[in-house]
């Protein structure tokens, strides 16, 4: 903990200023690509109703990534801040429930089956079943009225044996390409996602958003402890189920499109919590326009560094993440 | 308002913390709740304050059931302190000391007049207004428990638990504590202080209730508490005496056996 006195914050020029960002890095993802396009002119003939090629590029190829990477990144964020703030924990992240094993197994077993092909939905829809279905094992293991550990030991749980599960597909893949496609996947990515997904996965996102934002006031209750945030009239059991229905809409939504993108629901909160005089309940917001600011600007990295075949987000994320963490531990350290 | 634990019973485990327990607190007293450790006065706290499930038994509010009242209403009501209580994150003691108004805030809304007037009234009560830009971790232990008293009393609530209020505070702080929880009461709420300083007790309460074992062994004026009951209660005997017409209490060494 800090011994300065904490810094005097101003919290919603800093929510404008990141909601701005936010909006200039969507909008700068647009404007990159790997084929040329006059952004104004496709715009234009998109005001015009002209079918050109520029109009179809950008709203069959470039909006749903920037949509998906604003939407992907403002849910890691904000259910890693939730997440945080509920256990307790600065080490929690958004898969901490298992909600994110479960939608890549979910992914993965679509791979696997075949089903993948059949339509082009398919794999988000088996995402998103398999958050759900973690998210429903996650009640059966720990129960309604389960306490924070209880919780967590059931989402490492949960965590493990989806990923298990998951190696035992690419273990027992039926031949090399499959194997090949799974690994590619899980490394998380937006690239060529396409509209129909980023239909499928926002409105879920959405109300994931809706019940994370509004268990502000109870997750700065907690700050106190158990007993004091029901002594405050929060009901704890409401609570957990809030936001681990919360975290499998958001995060399930998320993982069912990209895949598992790591690091920017751990990271992004500790970055912007000392900026909201740590108070859990406001770092909410700030942290899910953080994460979509952190994944938009990571995507267009990828797409404007000279390697390929493309780097996956995930791993990308992971790189610069882990730096970034190491810089945090460094700072623990010295203020212990 | 007036809170009763009712024929309140708790096991943990197969170890049993409260037994048939029956005790009542009203608005305007200060009741001091004392026993030696392991008694059960924190979990009678946690009954009266509604966050303790029981085996058998319940608490009333008024005559009526935690779930008969509206929800909200408790915490408005009601303000509980916890024993020894620890920030998770390094919050401003302005901030802490203003989730004491959580229970009167309505959606979305931000703090009202009278919230920070209450916030200030607190921060001033308790002695921490001048540390209201530090985070509790760089306080020491008696001044983070001055602010986390601050936060109970933002509540301003009819009623105020709070177990162990000034076990961390230096000689001067707990005398101003123990004044401020007194004038709490002297204003009309009701307090009920868990202690272990007994000169404290009989000082500054009107009532106190001694549980010893899981079960109330003695409850009444400071001067029913006797040498014998505090033997019992303690195994310890007490020097006792009068200074300025105020009694003091002082343990002194273990009962004798059978005594």
């Amino acid at each position: 903990m800090s011994g300065a006195p904490a810094r005097a914050e101003a919290y919603w020029p800093l929510a404008a200023a990141l909601g701005g960002l936010a909006l200039a890095a969507t909008f700068g993802s647009l404007l990159v690509g790997y084929v040329r396009l006059d952004v104004l002119a496709a715009l234009g003939d998109i005001a015009h109703g002209r079918p050109s090629l520029p109009a179809l590029v950008l709203v069959q190829l470039r909006l749903p990534r920037a949509a998906l990477g604003c939407a992907v990144g403002f849910s890691l964020g904000l259910t890693g801040a939730a997440m945080q703030g509920l256990l307790r924990n600065p080490l929690a992240d958004p898969g901490v429930v298992g909600v994110s094993g479960g939608a890549a197994l979910g992914a993965v077993v679509v791979f696997y089956s075949g089903l993948a092909g059949a339509f082009s939905l398919a794999l988000p829809l088996g995402g998103v079943a398999g958050a759900l279905l973690a998210a429903l094992a996650l009640y059966v293991l720990a129960g309604l009225g389960a306490g924070t550990m209880t919780l967590i030991l059931a989402g490492v749980t949960i965590n493990s044996f989806a990923g298990a599960l998951t190696a035992l597909a690419l273990n027992l893949s039926p031949n090399p390409y499959a194997a090949y496609e799974i690994m590619f996947w899980l490394m998380g990515s937006l690239a060529d996602r396409s509209l129909p997904q980023l239909w499928l996965a926002l409105p879920l996102m959405l109300v994931g958003w809706g019940l994370l934002l509004s268990s502000a006031p109870a997750l700065d209750a907690l700050t106190l402890g158990e007993d004091t945030a029901m002594s405050l009239g929060f009901d704890l059991k409401r609570l957990r189920l809030t936001l681990v229905a919360g975290s499998a809409l958001a995060v399930g939504g998320a993982v069912a499109v990209t895949g598992a993108i790591g690091f920017v629901g751990l990271v992004v909160p500790h970055l912007l919590r000392p900026l909201v005089g740590h108070r859990p309940g406001r770092l909410l917001l700030v942290s899910g326009l953080g994460g979509a600011i952190a994944l938009l600007v990571a995507d267009i990295a990828v797409r404007l560094l000279p390697i390929h075949p493309e780097l996956k987000l995930g791993v990308v994320t992971a790189l610069i993440g882990a730096p970034f963490l190491v810089l945090l531990i460094d700072r623990l350290r010295r203020e212990a | 308002m007036r809170i009763e634990a009712i024929n309140a019973t708790v096991h943990f485990g197969g170890y049993s913390a409260l037994t048939g327990v029956d005790c009542a607190v009203r608005s305007g007293e200060m009741v001091g709740l004392i026993g030696p450790n392991g008694a059960g006065k924190t979990t009678l706290m946690r009954v009266l304050a509604d966050l303790q499930p029981l085996q058998a038994g319940e608490a009333r509010y008024d005559g009526r059931c935690a779930h008969e009242l509206a929800r909200g209403e408790l915490a408005r009501r009601v303000a509980f302190l916890a024993q020894g209580g620890e920030a998770t994150w390094p919050l401003r003691v302005d901030h802490l000391v203003a989730l004491g108004r959580l229970p009167h805030r309505r959606v979305f809304s931000g703090p009202s007049a009278a919230d920070r007037a209450a916030i200030e009234a607190a921060l001033r009560s308790a002695d921490v207004a001048h540390l209201r830009a530090r985070t509790l971790g760089a306080l020491s232990g008696g001044e983070r428990a001055r602010v986390l008293l601050a936060r109970a009393l933002a509540v301003q609530a009819e009623m105020l638990l709070a177990d162990e209020p000034v076990a961390a505070l230096d000689p001067l702080h707990q005398l101003s504590a123990m004044a401020l929880l007194r004038s709490v009461a002297r204003g009309g709420a009701g307090v009920v202080a868990v202690l272990h300083d007994l000169t404290l007790a009989v000082r500054f309460c009107d009532r106190l209730i001694v549980l010893a074992g899981g079960r109330v062994v003695a409850d009444g004026p400071p001067s029913a508490l006797t040498d014998a009951v505090l033997s019992a209660a303690y195994g310890v005997d007490v020097v006792r005496g009068e200074h300025r017409g105020e009694p003091f209490i002082v343990p002194w060494a273990a009962s004798k056996a059978g005594a």
